[in-house]
């Protein structure tokens, strides 16, 4: 029993090393955070963003996906910066400054480059399984 | 009862107060935001929400193997109290430290650990203590161990695992690729999961073995077989929660070909069903025995919920969906805490009492199977409205997609009252008996 364990368990550890590795080579082009980016990444956990909006699906559900925002065509920088400035009746306003609004919608920008959020039913195989390209 | 460990219980009940709180007011928060900006808003309440229900499964699941390690691992072993009371005060200490800082508005972690990262190192240092009161007799104590045990060792090395992975996002490497960095995450989350699950089956195991007089259910190859298999799951079964990120594809395919094994899993459960009726028709007195079906009922649910929503074409409607939720909650509620409420009942020798109170408590818990299925229900209308009008109608905004929702999860609201209520009057007989024990306890030392 020990040694099916211990197998599994470098089973596991291969695996691991593979997934830090190897896991985001499927991006066609490596995009490094800006130091802006990176900043704006912080304020979103500090402010708990995460809280109410998603990135790829993954958080609160009060408020919309952000993963794509930044290339929405239907939204410039300036309504993004003046949503978040300013809040809504349902969002509130988090009183960011100018510079540390600038720092989010950079992090937002950069999340944006590393893919699509929503998968077309196109993708999807035959196996039920879907392949993805950036 | 040792006291250190019946002030541990104490808390973990506490922490499950906690938890129904908080969730009944983030549940209002989301649907009258209005309102609770004012003063509570949502971001707030959920953190409070998520991290006291996070942590009344860990603390539930240790306080249950810290009591039964004296009668399995460190039996007729002299183990250090000085250990397990340190991690008790430094574990406890640090919750308290995170809502004091959730209350001020204090965050800067990640999704389910929204506290500061520093505060990950004291439960770092308490877990650490844990596992030395664990292992070290564990060690000492020679012969082939049963299956629960073997669980439990596993979900406390696991947990430190997926713990300190899950803080990897503070290393400038891990930051420099989103992709990386959210696969990272809920790699560490998936497999957290899995570990608490070890922690927290083996508990089940063992209150059966004790219940049942029947020593063989943890021990022979059925036992090994479904730990091994629930292990594998655990290691590589975490990829169904994104599927969505463009991340390598055989990250997606691993997870899609181990979550298919939890048919095994499905299939055991209709064949052992004729004896379940049998055994339940024998222990059905007993509420420890109760709350282990209810959580036997709630797997299966969940494992349907699941096999489907790892079906990469139907994850594409759920994934970002209230079904995510229906998922989580029917797992945390609907399983964690029946089996940590079994063995509560039986630690705390609830199943002694007997008239109005233990009707009461009967009356409670049908109260609370009866609006868990009510909540689980309409999370997945609400999320199953959701994924058809995303995926569907790829033109509509966000608030055009919710308005349905939001009516449907007023009916989710209404099943919480009822379900916060109920288990909440449990806790409180459970609380007040937790209490009672130390009057008794110490008469018996008078």
């Amino acid at each position: 029993m020990i040694r099916l364990w211990i197998g599994l368990f470098i089973a596991f550890a291969i695996y691991t090393c593979m997934v830090y590795y190897y896991c985001d080579k499927s991006q066609k082009t490596e995009i490094s955070p800006s130091s802006n980016a990176l900043v704006g990444w912080n304020i979103w956990q500090n402010k708990n963003c995460q809280s109410c909006h998603q990135i790829y699906g993954l958080g609160g559900y009060m408020g919309p996906d952000l993963t794509n925002l930044a290339s929405d065509t239907t939204k410039n920088d300036l309504y993004i910066s003046s949503f978040i400035k300013y809040g809504t009746a349902k969002m509130p306003n988090f009183n960011l400054s100018d510079s540390e609004i600038v720092k989010l919608v950079s992090f937002l920008k950069w999340v944006d480059k590393s893919g699509k959020n929503r998968v077309s039913k196109e993708k999807v195989t035959w196996t039920g399984n879907y392949k993805l390209d950036n | 009862m040792k006291s250190n460990i019946r002030i541990y219980l104490i808390s973990a009940l506490g922490l499950l107060l906690s938890t129904l709180f908080f969730g009944l007011l983030a549940t209002w928060a989301f649907l009258y935001p209005e309102v609770y900006n004012k003063f509570l808003p949502f971001y707030q309440l959920r953190p409070f929400h998520v991290s006291a229900a996070l942590f009344w499964i860990i603390t539930g699941a240790t306080a249950s193997i810290l009591f039964y390690k004296n009668e399995t691992v460190a039996k007729g072993i002299k183990s250090s109290a000085l250990l397990e009371t340190g991690f008790i005060v430094i574990w406890l200490s640090t919750i308290a430290a995170i809502f004091i800082c959730y209350g001020l508005k204090i965050f800067g972690g990640r999704e389910y650990w929204e506290f500061p990262p520093i505060l990950c190192l004291p439960l770092l240092i308490s877990w650490i203590l844990l596992m030395f009161s664990f292992y070290v007799p564990l060690f000492k104590n020679t012969g082939k161990k049963p299956m629960y045990i073997w669980m439990w060792a596993t979900g406390i090395l696991f947990f430190l695992i997926t713990f300190v992975e899950q803080n990897l996002w503070q290393i400038a490497w891990f930051r420099a690729s989103y992709l990386k960095e959210i696969t990272v995450q809920w790699k560490s989350n998936g497999a957290m999961v899995g570990a608490w699950n070890q922690m927290i089956y083996g508990t089940s195991l063992y209150l059966m073995v004790k219940i049942s007089g029947d020593e063989t259910i943890a021990k022979g190859k059925t036992a090994f077989f479904f730990y091994m298999l629930g292990l594998t799951n655990l290691m590589f079964n975490w990829g169904h929660h994104i599927y969505n990120v463009p991340t390598a594809s055989w990250i997606r395919d691993t997870s899609y070909v181990i979550s298919m094994t939890e048919w095994v899993f499905l299939i055991r459960m209709i064949q052992s069903f004729k004896k379940t009726l049998e055994q339940r028709a024998k222990l059905r007195h007993l509420l420890t025995y109760r709350f282990i079906i209810a959580a036997e009922f709630w797997v299966f649910m969940n494992l349907l919920l699941t096999l489907s929503i790892s079906v990469p074409a139907i994850n594409l409607y759920t994934h970002g969906t209230h079904i995510t939720v229906a998922h989580a909650m029917g797992a945390t509620i609907g399983i964690n805490s029946m089996l940590l409420l079994a063995s509560f009942t039986y630690m705390l020798k609830i199943d002694n009492l007997k008239g109005r109170v233990s009707k009461f408590l009967s009356f409670s818990y049908w109260v609370s199977q009866f609006s868990l299925g009510c909540f689980w229900i309409a999370l997945i209308v609400a999320g199953f409205i959701k994924g058809y009008r995303t995926v569907e109608n790829s033109k509509l905004n966000f608030q055009e997609i919710m308005e349905p929702v939001l009516k449907v999860m007023k009916v989710f609201s209404y099943a919480g009252v009822f379900l916060v209520i109920s288990i909440a009057s449990i806790v409180i007989v459970y609380l007040y008996n937790a209490i009672k024990l130390k009057q008794y306890q110490t008469q018996i030392e008078i």
